[in-house]
């Protein structure tokens, strides 16, 4: 999995397919990186996803509640069609804006 | 009967084992000539089924996982059993953002991603006697609207 960090802002390059398989991994390594270098944004990057379950979901629900308490907060760049759908059906564009292009 | 075709699988309930289960049932089903969306409804219905039987069902313990799959025209029928710990309250558990597991970060999403992108979920269980999931999709049943409200 690739990340990235700049100041207090994470970027986390998504995999392929992103289910339960594989986000424990991004669940350990991102919690780990926002612990330890002062994170309040973290920036989902879907630039490579094709697939995403209810795992993904949880994954971005998890770190927003994490984020939030320090006032920080969560968006998604790269989405394709398919995984606007996902993320909006779940909900969670509630709580997370989907940027066409990363500023 | 004409037209129907058949095939079944049994593994390891092993995370790993997630995206063969979805792989191959859309690989089976591609005789149907389902679209892309299509095949990526179907692969987000196996995968939210396959993950409940592992983390839920088997609580992270190695055991069997079947999947049948039939099709019947232009319709696929999809079982997707465990014999793990089962659920007490199918009913509650099917409710959107009920988790038995928050602390793994689970959404509870997964029978609502199910019901959503299949056009029939039924599934049938009781403590101790493990999960069955049925599903069914028709493929290629016109342009459906898609309604992008969250559920």
């Amino acid at each position: 999995m690739k990340y990235q960090v700049q100041e207090n802002c994470l970027t986390v390059f998504l995999p392929y397919e992103l289910d339960h398989h594989n986000a424990e991994e991004i669940r350990r390594e991102s919690d780990h990186l926002i612990e330890h270098n002062h994170i309040r944004y973290v920036i989902f990057d879907f630039a490579d996803t094709n697939f995403m379950d209810s795992s993904g979901i949880g994954v971005i629900m998890g770190r927003y509640k994490r984020i939030y308490m320090l006032g920080g907060g969560v968006c998604a760049v790269h989405a394709n069609e398919r995984m606007k759908k996902i993320l909006t059906m779940s909900g969670v564009t509630k709580i997370m804006q989907i940027y066409e292009e990363e500023e | 009967m004409e037209h129907t075709n058949e095939m079944q699988l049994i593994f390891d309930s092993r995370s790993s084992n997630e995206s063969f289960a979805r792989v191959t049932v859309a690989a089976f089903m591609t005789a149907l000539n389902p679209t892309v969306e299509e095949v990526s409804d179907v692969k987000t219905a196996v995968s939210e089924a396959v993950t409940n039987a592992i983390i839920h069902g088997y609580e992270n313990e190695v055991h069997n996982i079947w999947i049948h799959c039939r099709t019947e025209g232009k319709t696929l029928y999809l079982e997707i059993r465990d014999e793990g710990r089962g659920i007490e309250d199918v009913s509650q558990a099917m409710e959107p953002l009920f988790t038995t597991k928050p602390e793994l970060d689970r959404s509870g999403m997964g029978f609502s991603f199910m019901e959503a992108f299949m056009d029939h979920l039924e599934v049938i269980s009781a403590p101790g006697e493990g999960t069955t999931v049925k599903m069914e999709k028709t493929i290629g049943k016109g342009r459906r609207l898609w309604t992008t409200q969250s559920l």
